[in-house]
């Protein structure tokens, strides 16, 4: 009987998704310092949503549910879907998004491992189109909002709607700096002095920028442990930034410089966290680099003349459906023969 | 665009690159375990109580045996002979009484029984006459006859005969000499300790194979996890000049023929070629030490060295008899420990299942490992694959074992054929990194040999049509034939009647003679249909019936029903019979070129060198393979 080889020496996938979620964790504490305790609480809602949904779709399609849950991919999702949320969105806002997530963008499909879409993305973009208002309701950084809630208070917010006495939304709320440049640049202002508003920091937002920096150092660690190839983050955040470099020489008072795209919105989160995932991402090295780059182009693309502040979600699903083409056009050489694919 | 990638992907590569080392891309780092079996030199096994001798015990075609049940037989003398130019012959171990020819299981993947010859020593060791050969003063062409006669294998594990590697094939020159004494498979030590002890024998071996070579130089390649073989092999060679020792980092599989010429020489060698096709010529140490003895002194292939490792309790190297009984030697090892699952022939990468603890010691056992539950554990189930590329990094071959698995398993066999499968050597890199312990090459193995299947009985069809369209043109032919000769009888009739009657009566025609050469020309036809129809009848069961039967067989029914297909009656002349025979013969010729053309062209797999023999050779056993294989992807599914 044929049937080597005997020995194996691989992490298990859930060894792999323990360490994504673990370089998740500087992001999640820089985001806390920065809007407060409320991530906390948005992070276990989409947890146990996801995780419960997860089960209850695999009892449904008649699949082993230990294995599947304890692979840790549901929870995954769910992180990334909850740091892509506006902090203090209501619970059912987050309830909502996950459970498409995992159900209709991940268990529909097939489950791990055959999902086309990225499936955090796929509620993002869901929540996105059907709630705009919500989703653009931002909390202020705690440094610049004129109220500052504490955790019981953001709890509250979160799974009530209940906000403090005499505290108006706007007071705890605020634009994204992407959102912020896009109005006033429509108004004709240009980026210098855009920029002066408060809401920027030394790069990108104020505040925001730390827990983008956080997410790096994560994105560092994944690199170093060989849980991603360096193709995915490298051809995205060096075609934002060459795109956004010609831009902003071009015309430095209407294009923002491109560290400032780098360090804004969903860029790092998206470099590290987001492309890298292998399911509904290309295999190719050649494709892996030809995928980030159709990424960074769209999401600057939508965040300059599109209709929405920030365009990685809608980049990223865009380019998800070209994965099968990108994969049959960049095979790569195989050993022996001088012709690549 | 690929430079960029591959430069980027070395700069943050942790691989170390020796100067004059050319890595391949991908490989894994398995644990080596190789320490247990060297702790020990080499003891040479006593004679066991019977040697149980296969005739299949390398790659091609069986030898046939020249022995006969009751016949007393001397060491070395030969009990079989190779048949064909791929075939090696099979020599008496030690001397004693040839006890039964029989179906024995051998050690084979398949677990199916096969012919071997057992031959009950007599303990006397009676050699019989040895005639060392004078190499250095005979003509090429006559060593290589006598290599012939050696029963040598390549003793690394693919047992493929020697003598056609030394051959001049008179294409290619040979100007390098690699010996392959990488060892990458973990556990397996018989190199490495062979070159400890015997390198100076070695490099005489190494001497006579360069000089039938022909190769100007010769590299030999040991991975660095061997210091004690690496100084040996050095001091050994030292003064030969044409020889150099490069010494591999460890990385499976380096000791892979391809792999281990780029590593050594920086030279890919092309898919669809072989190693000799630029210029290179690959042995094993153990297959060059061979050569030398045999030259030398005379002494044919009936012994070799054998790691047996694992679960034992002695984990050694021992020089062992061809046929001796696995039992035996694990019992000199120490016994197996009391945990001990089953028997893996070869390395825990590409080593396979032994079907039982009683089996012999063949030519391609390289090592045994006895497998317990803590050595190799049962693999988790596997969970779905998340294409997270981690095989095709480690993919020596550079191909994308994701791709091939997806089309393996949905049964997609073409596409699976165009993304290369048949490239795939097998080696267990993918397997081994998989976070989701897919068995991909299970799922590759499964494949590979359903396609074979399915060319070998596309072959055939071709080969019925070919031989249909053939009868069918003779058929029109022959009818013409016939209706021009009665046209022309016809013909003459009528003039001798019109000569005739021309003296009679010149006005009045007649046109009986005409009428009734024609009915008689319909009755030839309707006869003539008749039988056709009968025959394609015939043709078709044969057909449907070599569908599925080798090649060689269906060719063989098919001639048995073309050849009484040849209607008698018609053509009772004997001169158009062996033009039919010419016929018949050119057709089956055409179809030859057309499908040596077709492989050419790509048509057919493109195997490994030591894959493609095999196949042509190993029909039964591929099919069982098949079965199996398809078992388990089923129970898989599932």
């Amino acid at each position: 009987m044929n049937r080597s080889p005997y020995i194996s020496n691989a992490p298990t996938v859930s060894v792999i998704m323990l360490k994504v979620l673990f370089a998740l964790v500087p992001g999640i504490i820089a985001y806390t310092w920065v809007y407060g305790g409320g991530i906390l609480v948005t992070l276990s809602l989409a947890t146990i949503t996801a995780v419960a949904s997860e089960a209850a779709l695999l009892k449904i399609r008649q699949r082993p549910i230990a294995p599947h849950l304890t692979d840790l991919s549901a929870v995954v999702t769910a992180w990334l879907l909850a740091l892509a949320l506006p902090t203090l969105a209501p619970w059912w806002l987050v309830v909502v998004g996950t459970f498409f997530a995992i159900v209709i963008a991940k268990q529909l499909y097939g489950g791990l491992g055959y999902n086309p879409f990225n499936p955090a993305m796929v509620g993002y973009a869901v929540l996105l189109i059907s709630f705009p208002v919500i989703m653009t309701k931002w909390p202020a950084p705690l440094i610049l909002a004129q109220t500052k809630l504490g955790f019981m208070e953001q709890l509250q917010l979160i799974l009530g709607g209940v906000l403090p006495a005499n505290t108006p939304l706007d007071a705890i709320t605020s634009a994204t700096p992407l959102d912020y440049l896009k109005t006033q640049l429509m108004l004709e202002h240009e980026i210098a002095s855009i920029g002066q508003a408060p809401i920027f920091g030394v790069f990108g937002a104020q505040g925001g920028e730390i827990v983008t920096g956080a997410y790096l150092l994560g994105g560092v660690y994944l690199l170093q442990q060989r849980i991603i190839s360096w193709h995915l983050p490298t051809a995205f955040l060096g075609v934002l930034a060459t795109m956004s470099f010609v831009f902003y020489v071009a015309d430095s008072t209407h294009f923002a410089n491109p560290m400032f795209h780098l360090m804004s919105g969903a860029s790092m989160l998206c470099a590290f966290f987001i492309i890298t995932d292998p399911v509904s991402g290309p295999t190719t090295p050649k494709g892996k680099l030809y995928f980030a780059a159709g990424v960074a182009v769209l999401t600057y693309l939508i965040r300059v003349y599109g209709g929405y502040p920030d365009g990685v979600a809608f980049a990223v699903l865009l380019m998800n459906m070209c994965v099968p083409l990108i994969d049959a056009h960049t095979q790569p050489r195989v050993f022996g023969h001088n012709d690549s694919k | 665009m690929h430079s960029i990638i591959q430069f980027v992907s070395r700069l943050i590569s942790s691989k170390r690159i020796k100067s004059g080392i050319y890595p391949f891309q991908g490989g894994v780092h398995p644990d080596g375990r190789k320490e247990a079996s060297t702790a020990s030199p080499i003891s040479r096994f006593p004679i066991p109580d019977k040697l149980v001798l296969p005739l299949r015990q390398h790659v091609g075609y069986i030898p046939k045996i020249r022995v006969q049940v009751g016949d007393y037989v001397l060491k070395g003398q030969m009990l079989a002979e190779a048949e064909g130019n791929v075939s090696a012959a099979i020599h008496a171990p030690t001397s004693g009484t040839i006890s039964q020819i029989s179906e024995e299981v051998i050690p084979h993947p398949s677990g199916l029984p096969d012919m071997c010859m057992t031959l009950i020593p007599d303990g006397k060791e009676a050699w019989t006459t040895l005639t060392p050969i004078d190499w250095r003063n005979q003509p090429k062409h006559q060593l290589v006859s006598s290599l012939r006669a050696s029963g040598i294998v390549g003793l690394g594990g693919a047992t493929f005969p020697t003598h056609i590697k030394v051959r001049a094939d008179g294409k290619s020159h040979i100007h390098t000499l690699v010996i392959n004494a990488a060892e990458c498979e973990p556990y397996i030590t018989c190199d490495d300790m062979l070159m400890r002890e015997r390198a100076d024998e070695i490099v005489k071996g190494i001497e006579i194979v360069q000089f039938l070579l022909g190769a100007e130089r010769c590299v030999i390649g040991i991975e660095d996890n061997k210091p004690e073989a690496i100084a040996s092999m050095q001091a050994a060679c030292h003064a030969m000049e044409y020889l150099s020792v490069k010494v591999v980092p460890t990385l499976y599989p380096s000791g892979d023929a391809r792999r281990l010429i780029h590593l050594l020489l920086d030279t890919e060698i092309p898919h669809n070629k072989r190693a000799t096709d630029v210029g290179v010529q690959v042995f094993n140490v153990a297959t060059v030490l061979a050569i030398y003895r045999y030259l030398v002194f005379g002494e044919p292939a009936i012994n070799r060295i054998v790691t047996v490792t694992g679960g034992v309790n002695h984990p050694k190297n021992f020089e062992v008899l061809f046929g001796t009984p696995l039992r035996t030697l694990i019992d000199a090892a120490g016994g197996a420990k009391e945990n001990a699952s089953h028997f893996i022939m070869g390395g825990p990468m590409m080593g396979f299942d032994l079907p039982s603890i009683d089996v012999p010691i063949t030519k391609a056992a390289n090592c045994i490992i006895v497998a317990t539950p803590e050595l190799f554990p049962e693999p988790p189930s596997a969970l779905p694959c998340i294409r997270c590329t981690r095989c095709a990094d480690a993919c020596p071959v550079y191909l994308q074992p994701q791709e091939l698995y997806w089309f393996s398993k949905s049964d997609n066999f073409e596409k699976a054929r165009d993304y290369n499968l048949f490239d795939c050597i097998e080696c267990g890199c993918c397997s081994y990194v998989c976070p989701s312990n897919i068995p991909l090459v299970q799922y590759y193995r499964y494949a590979k040999s359903e396609i074979i299947a399915t060319d070998r009985a596309k072959e055939a069809a071709n080969l019925a049509r070919e031989r249909n369209e053939f009868r069918l043109s003779r058929i029109e032919r022959e009818k013409l034939e016939r209706a021009q000769k009665h046209a022309e009888r016809a013909a003459a009739g009528k003039a001798e009647a019109a000569k005739a009657e021309a003296v009679k009566a010149e006005q009045i025609p007649d046109n009986s003679t005409q009428k009734a050469s024609s009915t008689g020309a319909d009755d030839v036809k309707k006869a003539a249909i008749a039988a056709a129809i009968e025959r394609a009848k015939a043709l078709k069961t044969a057909a449907a019936q070599s569908e599925h039967a080798p090649v060689n067989a269906s060719k063989e029914k098919l001639e048995q029903v073309a050849a009484p297909a040849v209607p008698p009656k018609a053509s009772d002349d004997e001169k158009v019979k062996q033009d039919k025979q010419a016929l018949i013969a050119a057709a089956i010729e055409r179809a030859k070129a057309q499908k040596l053309a077709a492989n050419q062209a790509g048509n057919s797999p493109m195997n490994t060198d030591n894959v493609s023999p095999a196949v042509q050779a190993e029909i039964n056993e591929i099919d069982a393979m098949r079965a199996k294989a398809k078992e388990l992807i089923d129970q898989e599914k599932a």
